[in-house]
């Protein structure tokens, strides 16, 4: 017990025996950390922007539909309002929120133009925790209730149709006898989405007024259902679909967008590869660190050797050194890169680029997420690598013979 | 050879050790920058071309603003001609006019919202994927048959097959009501749901025909033989273009902004983790160098005290770095190479990535693009990192004291 | 004109928290062609004064003149080009560069000085083959003895015809035979060439070859006798 007290002081001290070098290797890890992580929190806040955007436009974690609904989005493939089965199951812990909606195709039509779009009947109350709509108004108001006979449309469109706020325009769909329901809407909001094309797809009114136009009593296309964690949801799955029984089809969000789940995925893949990455970089300067740390203490280890200290102990003192020297690297790694991102909580500004998050489904405010388990994760494969990496020289040390070793030149 | 070389080469290699952990670190970066950056620049390039080519093409002469508004008077007057001079001009066959207009599509029992596009059945296959992407019936090869093809998912949707009648309704040029009816001759399939529901081509004639375009259209389409040779037929195609109608030669940089948008904001983090990489890279230089020079003290004190200057000898620790630079540039080069190009045959790929790939038109495979910016770009900047980073370790000889470092050690 | 002449030199030192007088009002000519001693107990005073001879260190007072020229208030630039050309060293040990052979070593200062290469590898041949090494000339230090060593350290001193050769102890770990051996060459050099000798020891044996035997005690010269002159 007391030769690895002895080990461990030795190991402290021998790190300081030439503080510029420890202080550079030191360095290079402090880079390497805080590179790992300010990119993985960077990374994790795309990601993270992402699926919170992905899931509020679908939206909901578990959305439920008529089995025919997903291949023919139209009239035709109704859902009956909610039964005591799934009206239970929908009230009970771990539905945060649920909202039934009408969703049809339709058009709109301004003096100037005409587009296509997807016409969603919603009860404002019940969908404002679940969507965007509610929060990304940016001129006149909200819905007031199901009945509510206004229109709400997305910015791009309004802009498209060459209409705004105030005005009216013809709303055109097809209803369940396959004719043409339309009506005139006056437009009373207007939203600005994280994703701007999104604007350009979706129109909100009342699911009372979108049912009387249709004459579909009160029947949905949908329910969408919000529970507590994007990333637990299987349980909540498992609950409904158990209620819904054959009747309509139940499909979590990962189902739903592949793209969003996938990149949920390969998020994780990348973390990983990247601390590696770093890590396989840095390994070089702190082998050869650790090798000429003991290159010039052959004599001191013989000596100690001599003294009666076992191998291993001498074996088990070059680890620690490194361990110790990565171990502070990280730490001040860690604090370095929380705060480089702590500036940016409030989010960095993509608006140049809007154009290309689009693309790639990411909304205009990029806020970087440092996640313990992400400095957790770090902090264990650089160890763990940092041991195999600091085996050679401690395994060379602990081969020294006494005798040759004291008296090496 | 000069001495002063021969003695740099055998400086390098007084701790063999040492050195190869440096070059060590350096063809591991070099290896990992050049695969890395030939993955970007070829899954780029698959991201531009693959875009593109379905409908947007390289350039389009549209009515000035035509592209943000989409306004059916917003015409290109003489749409056909036009082509034709163009093609004439630019001495290529990839130059189409097309016509669009928003129409609802009905069948027998669904009405849908869609973008019509008039094409030239001749020349339009020469700038677009689509006509070769038709996986059931054919093409239209007749400029004022009354015929329409469409996406797979607009068939479905419409529940029509090849041989069905489609009726058209829409708006006019001159604001009169719009009507035909078509037939559905082809069926196209683009892998992108996007593209196959929202729109659907007719003959280029027959949509003037149908919407009192008289001998207007919205836009041509011209496309280089590749992408680097854009800019040069963009040049020659302005020359070509009527000063007076207000007609402008858009770019597809501005048809389709986000796609350089998410490729440089794909860049910057990918800048960002080479920079790290690079800067790890430099960091092992330096404390490597720094060794070496520190356990050569007393040796640099006599050969001072020989008349040689602190200023000759800063050179040498150049040179020497600049020998290991040269190593770790060599062999990863070499590395890289091999290793990229047996991708390049092959092609890279990761779990997840099929999903990500459908939302950025990439094929599921990325071929990397091996070229001779791949290639040294990355390498280059190391080497020169490399040399900058010994800068402190031979300025610091500057200082040397011929006395004092004879003592030393 | 005499090869270096001392004008009153003081240099102090600090070791730790006192300051050490390391020559205190040190004056001395030689001549051309001298063969001088320097003897001092350690801390006397004979590497302190070697090295301020050789511009290897810095003067607190006094003037140090190498073949007529004041040496003392040079830049550190035209120091080294003086030691280049006009000064040879010689020291205890780690004389050599121990990554390139013995003709390298030599060859190394000439190749500094500019002399281009036919030219070196004469000179290198002609001198290694003087102080007894000819067939050696590719071996490296670590697989010559050191009376090898030395005899390359001293060839390399002298090739390019110094004014003065500056030699700190060069017997200190050698054997007596090997040491008389450098000796006798030293006397060679001397008598043949011409060369301006001035060693620093302690050592009886080498005190026994030279023409002039200088005594310094605590930085002070105590004593100067010339056998040539009396």
């Amino acid at each position: 017990m007391g030769e690895i007290a002895i080990g461990l002081r030795l190991a402290w001290r021998n790190l300081w025996r030439n503080p510029r070098r420890t202080v550079i290797t030191l360095a290079v890890v402090v880079v390497g950390v805080w590179g790992m992580i300010f990119m993985i929190a960077v990374m994790r806040g795309m990601v993270d922007g992402m699926l919170f955007d992905g899931i509020r436009s679908l939206p909901g974690h578990v959305q439920i539909h008529n089995p025919s609904f997903r291949d023919d989005p139209t009239i035709n493939n109704l859902l009956p309002t909610p039964n005591n089965n799934l009206a239970a199951a929908l009230n009970d812990l771990g539905v945060v929120a649920w909202s039934a909606r009408v969703r049809v195709p339709a058009v709109i039509m301004s003096e100037r133009n005409s587009r296509g779009v997807t016409l969603i009947g919603i009860d404002p109350a019940a969908e404002a925790p679940l969507s965007f709509v509610a929060d990304d108004m940016a001129e006149g108001r909200f819905l007031e209730g199901v009945e509510d006979v206004g229109l709400i449309l997305g910015r791009r469109l309004v802009d498209r149709l060459g209409t705004e706020v105030g005005k009216r325009v013809v709303v055109m769909t097809q209803d369940p006898d396959n004719e043409i329901a339309d009506r005139g809407f006056r437009i009373v909001g207007v939203y600005e989405a994280q994703v701007a094309s999104t604007e350009e797809s979706y129109a909100f009114v009342g699911r009372g007024t979108l049912q009387s136009m249709l004459g579909i009593g009160d029947q949905v296309s949908e329910i969408a259902v919000l529970g507590a964690d994007y990333r637990d949801v299987e349980a909540l799955y498992q609950r409904i679909d158990a209620a819904v029984g054959d009747g309509a089809e139940v499909l979590p969000w990962y189902e739903l967008n592949r793209y969003l789940s996938s990149m949920l995925g390969v998020m994780d893949g990348f973390v990983l590869v990247w601390i590696v990455v770093i890590f396989l970089a840095l390994s070089f300067g702190l082998v050869n660190t650790l090798i000429m740390a003991v290159f010039e203490r052959v004599r001191e280890i013989g000596l100690m050797m001599a003294l009666g200290m076992k191998p291993a102990i001498i074996l088990g003192q070059i680890i620690v050194e490194s361990l110790i020297l990565l171990g502070i690297g990280l730490l001040i790694g860690d604090i370095l890169a929380w705060a480089t991102v702590q500036p940016l909580r409030g989010g960095i500004d993509l608006s140049v680029v809007s154009d290309g998050m689009e693309m790639m489904g990411v909304g205009n405010v990029l806020t970087p997420s440092l996640r313990a388990s992400d400095v957790v994760l770090a902090t264990v494969v650089v160890l763990v690598l940092g041991i195999f990496a600091s085996l050679f020289p401690a395994v060379c040390a602990s081969r020294y013979h006494p005798v040759e070793a004291i008296t090496k030149d | 050879m000069s001495i002063t070389l021969r003695l740099a080469w055998r400086n390098i290699w007084r701790q063999p050790r040492r050195t190869w952990l440096t070059t060590g670190a350096m063809i591991f970066s070099n290896l990992l920058l050049i695969f890395l950056i030939s993955i970007q620049l070829g899954s780029y390039r698959m991201m531009i071309n693959n875009t593109l080519a379905p409908f947007t093409g390289h350039l389009q002469v549209q009515y000035q603003g035509y592209k943000d508004d989409q306004r059916i008077r917003q015409v290109v007057p003489g749409i056909r001609n036009l082509a034709a001079r163009l093609r004439e001009g630019l001495g290529v066959e990839t130059v189409a006019a097309r016509g669009a207009a928003f129409a609802l599509v009905s069948s027998e029992e669904r009405t849908y919202g869609v973008q019509i596009v008039g094409v030239e059945p001749t020349f339009e296959p020469r700038v677009s994927t689509v006509p070769g992407l038709v996986s059931e019936g054919r093409f239209l090869d007749d400029s004022s048959a009354p015929e329409i093809v469409i996406g797979t998912r607009l068939s479905r949707n419409l529940k029509v097959g090849i041989g069905d009648e489609l009726t058209v309704v829409g708006s006019g040029r001159d604001g009169s009501f719009a009507a035909a009816i078509v037939n559905v001759v082809g069926v196209f399939d683009s892998g992108m749901s996007e593209v196959d529901r929202s729109f659907a081509e007719v003959p280029l004639q027959f949509f003037q025909d149908t919407f009192a375009m008289g001998d207007a259209g919205h836009n041509i389409v011209v496309n280089a033989s590749d992408l680097s040779a854009v800019a040069g037929i963009q040049q020659a195609a302005q020359a070509l273009l009527p000063a007076t109608e207000g007609l402008t030669l858009y770019h597809w940089n501005e048809l389709q902004p986000g796609l350089q948008q998410a490729i440089q904001a794909d860049l910057a983090g990918a800048w960002f983790m080479y920079g790290v990489l690079v800067i790890l890279v430099a960091f092992s230089v330096l404390n490597t160098q720094l060794m070496s020079v520190l356990e050569r003290t007393r040796e640099f004190g006599i050969i001072t005290s020989l008349g040689l200057t602190p200023g000759r000898l800063g050179r040498l620790v150049m040179l020497e770095t600049a020998m290991i630079g040269l190593l770790g540039l060599g062999l990863g080069v070499f590395a890289g190479i091999v290793v990229t190009y047996w991708f390049t045959v092959n092609g890279f790929t990761y779990p997840g990535l099929d999903e990500i790939a459908l939302q950025f038109n990439l094929p599921d495979r990325i071929y990397p693009d091996l070229n001779a910016i791949s290639i040294f770009i990355g390498p280059t900047v190391v080497f020169v990192a490399s040399l900058l980073a010994a800068v402190y370790p031979a300025t610091r000889l500057h200082w040397l004291r011929p006395v004092q470092a004879m003592r030393a050690a | 004109m005499y090869a270096v002449r001392c004008v009153n030199v003081r240099k102090i030192y600090k070791q730790g928290d006192e300051d050490v007088i390391g020559l205190d009002g040190v004056s001395l000519e030689v001549e051309k062609g001298g063969f001088v001693c320097l003897r001092s107990p350690s801390g006397g005073g004979k590497t302190t004064l070697l090295n301020v001879m050789g511009g290897l260190d810095r003067l607190d007072s006094g003037e140090v003149l190498v073949a007529g020229k004041r040496i003392d208030n040079l830049s550190k630039g035209q120091l080294a080009h003086i030691r280049l050309h006009q000064i040879g060293f010689v020291f205890q040990a780690y004389n050599l560069i121990p990554v390139l052979t013995a003709r390298e070593n030599v060859e190394f200062v000439m190749q500094v000085q500019g002399v281009p290469a036919a030219e070196r590898r004469r000179r290198s041949t002609e001198i290694l083959a003087e102080v007894g090494l000819a067939g050696l000339e590719d071996r490296r230090p670590a697989k010559m003895s050191g009376g090898q060593q030395q005899r390359v350290a001293v060839a390399r001193a002298i090739v390019s015809n110094p004014a003065i050769v500056l030699a700190d102890e060069p017997t200190a770990n050698l054997d007596s035979r090997t040491a008389s051996h450098l000796m006798e060459l030293f006397v060679e050099l001397n008598e043949h060439h011409g060369t301006t000798l001035i060693i620093a020891t302690h050592d009886q044996m080498v005190m026994g070859y030279a023409k002039r035997l200088i005594r310094m005690l605590d930085g002070k010269l105590v004593e100067d006798i010339d056998h040539e002159a009396s």
